[in-house]
């Protein structure tokens, strides 16, 4: 009778005073380590950063940190920061849509699919610093490509301006894991459009761009623009990659915070927490709207 | 039809020619170390690296640990709500997205500000204590898909009845968790596994802000003053990565694909 009076049937049976006072606990003590985990190591740590991104040095309340965050050359690195998670989002987006439309919809064989879905596995998780070093032997000055494009065709990409440790150069090197990501989420997405909907859209007389127009786009657009937010804030949050390729050369905002967690180069330590504030802040901002259109788009795809 | 299927293999030739050229590319680079011919002279040198031997089982090391931490608090936790909070799974789930949302650099720097060694729990103060806060922070970032790997795991059992027949055995929970639960898991958790080992191996920004002798801060030292063999510790990561998604996907064909029975 102790056995089961533990399982939930034990509100049925007549509760004894003793056991309902040890119950109660015991109820918690299964989730208990991973909430204080999660409290110890996730909440409280970005709690801090916060708590001090608001107070000065003599922990009162100010807002002069988040004001000084508009110097120029913090600016710079949010905005820089902003363009490259934003080209690299949309660019891998339509790239990944393309592609997953290709595997599932344009009548290619079976194996596309299959190994397409797997190559994109392993590149989404393939990012960091030996993604730079891929992409730096790749469109580096000795780069394959660069010394090929050269000694064939005689041309110079350089000599156009183009520099791998620039804003084109990172946005084309976050593509690497952008696009994979993009394939494996939206696949399920085009799956779900039915097949039925194509032939109804048909029997109405409705032209292939007209079902695309009126059918799929609609459709997919919630998903597409959640997916969109996912890979932005994935992009705005990496590091390793930019670091790797660029060193400091190109500031981005964590490169900047980097710098400021070893060196305390922005001479005052709130300062970097109202940093990292503000890259919680936008990540956090594009999630909460990325799960607004997720349950959105959830409803069609049932 | 016949249209359509002309740009599906040309997005599909377009896609394979951007993600391709680049590992041909690298693997072409790491070759060029001997002048004028191939060789593999670049893998030699980084294979025969002391400092690749040691920051490499480093990192496996702390990747087996971050592992297990991760499996001991997920577990019983999506266990747990599965068989009695179900209320909490919204709360839960929040939280093991939190990590995609928090960057791991914001974390680790609420890290270095919390446990530095002069406050309450100077994690920060020993190298040890160093090494256990950098595994906790791996388990983070590998929360989320610790968690989902788990929970898809416990949708395809029977919780409540496996759980069931076990406490009428006379079981208490210890061995309900570790001689019930986690076997009839174990496939998914070993694709959570694999996933985290991918993701924490070659890891930078944490490992390199704590300081500690991790695989990923000496790729970046490698990649800043060497110009072959980043190429050849590339197609080597490539390769690891390969491996462990290989892993996953020959793990989840085992897995069952369905519940038994609908909880």
């Amino acid at each position: 009778m102790t056995d089961i009076s533990a399982s939930d049937f034990s509100r049925q049976s007549a509760p004894r005073v003793e056991a309902r006072r040890t119950r109660l606990p015991t109820q918690w003590l299964g989730v208990a380590p991973f909430f204080i985990f999660a409290l110890m190591f996730l909440i409280l740590p970005t709690a801090y950063l916060v708590l001090g991104a608001f107070q000065n040095d003599r922990g009162e309340f100010t807002m002069e940190n988040i004001a000084a965050l508009s110097q120029p050359s913090i600016l710079a690195a949010y905005w820089i920061s902003i363009k490259v998670s934003v080209a690299s989002a949309i660019l891998g987006a339509l790239a990944g849509l393309a592609i997953a439309i290709a595997i599932v919809r344009g009548g290619l064989p079976g194996w596309v699919r299959s190994a397409t879905m797997t190559f994109s596995g392993v590149a989404s998780n393939f990012a960091g610093v030996p993604l730079a070093f891929a992409f730096l032997a790749t469109l580096g000055r000795l780069g394959l490509v660069t010394v090929l494009l050269n000694s064939v065709f005689g041309f110079n990409i350089y000599s156009t301006g183009f520099n791998i440790l620039s804003f084109w150069g990172l946005t084309l090197t976050y593509l690497y894991f952008q696009i994979p990501l993009m394939v494996v989420i939206i696949t399920p997405a085009i799956d779900g459009l039915k097949r039925e909907w194509g032939e109804a859209a048909a029997t109405l007389g409705a032209t292939q761009f007209q079902y695309w127009r009126m059918v799929v786009i609609p459709v997919i657009w919630p998903s597409f623009l959640g997916t969109v937010i996912l890979l932005f804030a994935n992009a705005f949050g990496a590091i390793a990659t930019a670091y790797a390729l660029t060193g400091s050369s190109l500031n981005i905002v964590p490169i900047l915070l980097y710098a400021q967690i070893r060196g305390d180069v922005l001479h005052n330590p709130h300062l970097g927490y109202a940093l990292a504030f503000g890259m919680i802040f936008i990540t956090g901002l594009a999630n909460v709207v990325y799960i607004w259109f997720r349950m959105r788009s959830e409803r069609w795809l049932k | 039809m016949k249209a359509g299927r002309t740009w599906a293999w040309l997005t599909f030739a377009a896609g394979t020619a951007y993600f391709f050229i680049p590992l041909i590319a690298t693997l072409e680079f790491s070759m060029r170390m001997r002048r004028g011919i191939y060789s593999f002279d670049a893998y030699q040198v980084v294979l025969g690296d002391v400092r690749f031997q040691q920051t490499f089982g480093y990192s496996v090391l702390v990747s087996i640990f971050t592992i297990l931490l991760g499996v001991l608090i997920v577990v019983p936790a999506a266990y747990w709500i599965r068989l009695k909070m179900p209320y909490l799974r919204p709360v839960v789930e929040f939280i093991t997205l939190l990590p995609l949302i928090i960057p791991a650099i914001v974390i680790v720097f609420g890290y270095i500000r919390m446990y530095g060694s002069n406050s309450p729990l100077p994690f920060l103060a020993t190298a040890r204590g160093t090494d256990l806060l950098l595994i906790i922070g791996y388990a983070t970032l590998a929360l989320p898909y610790m968690y989902r790997a788990v929970d898809t795991g416990l949708r395809t059992i029977d919780v409540r009845t496996l759980t069931e027949a076990a406490q009428i055995l006379g079981a208490g929970w210890a061995t309900i968790i570790a001689r019930i639960i986690l076997p009839n898991v174990l496939i998914a958790v070993l694709s959570g596994a694999f996933l985290t080992f991918a993701i924490v191996i070659g890891e930078f920004t944490m490992a390199s802000l704590l300081n500690r002798p991790a695989f990923g801060p000496y790729l970046q030292n490698i990649g800043a003053n060497r110009a072959y063999e980043p190429a050849a510790l590339a197609v080597i990561a490539f390769a690891i990565t390969w491996g462990c998604m290989s892993v996953i996907q020959v793990l989840s064909r085992f897995a069952p694909k369905s519940a038994n029975q609908p909880n």
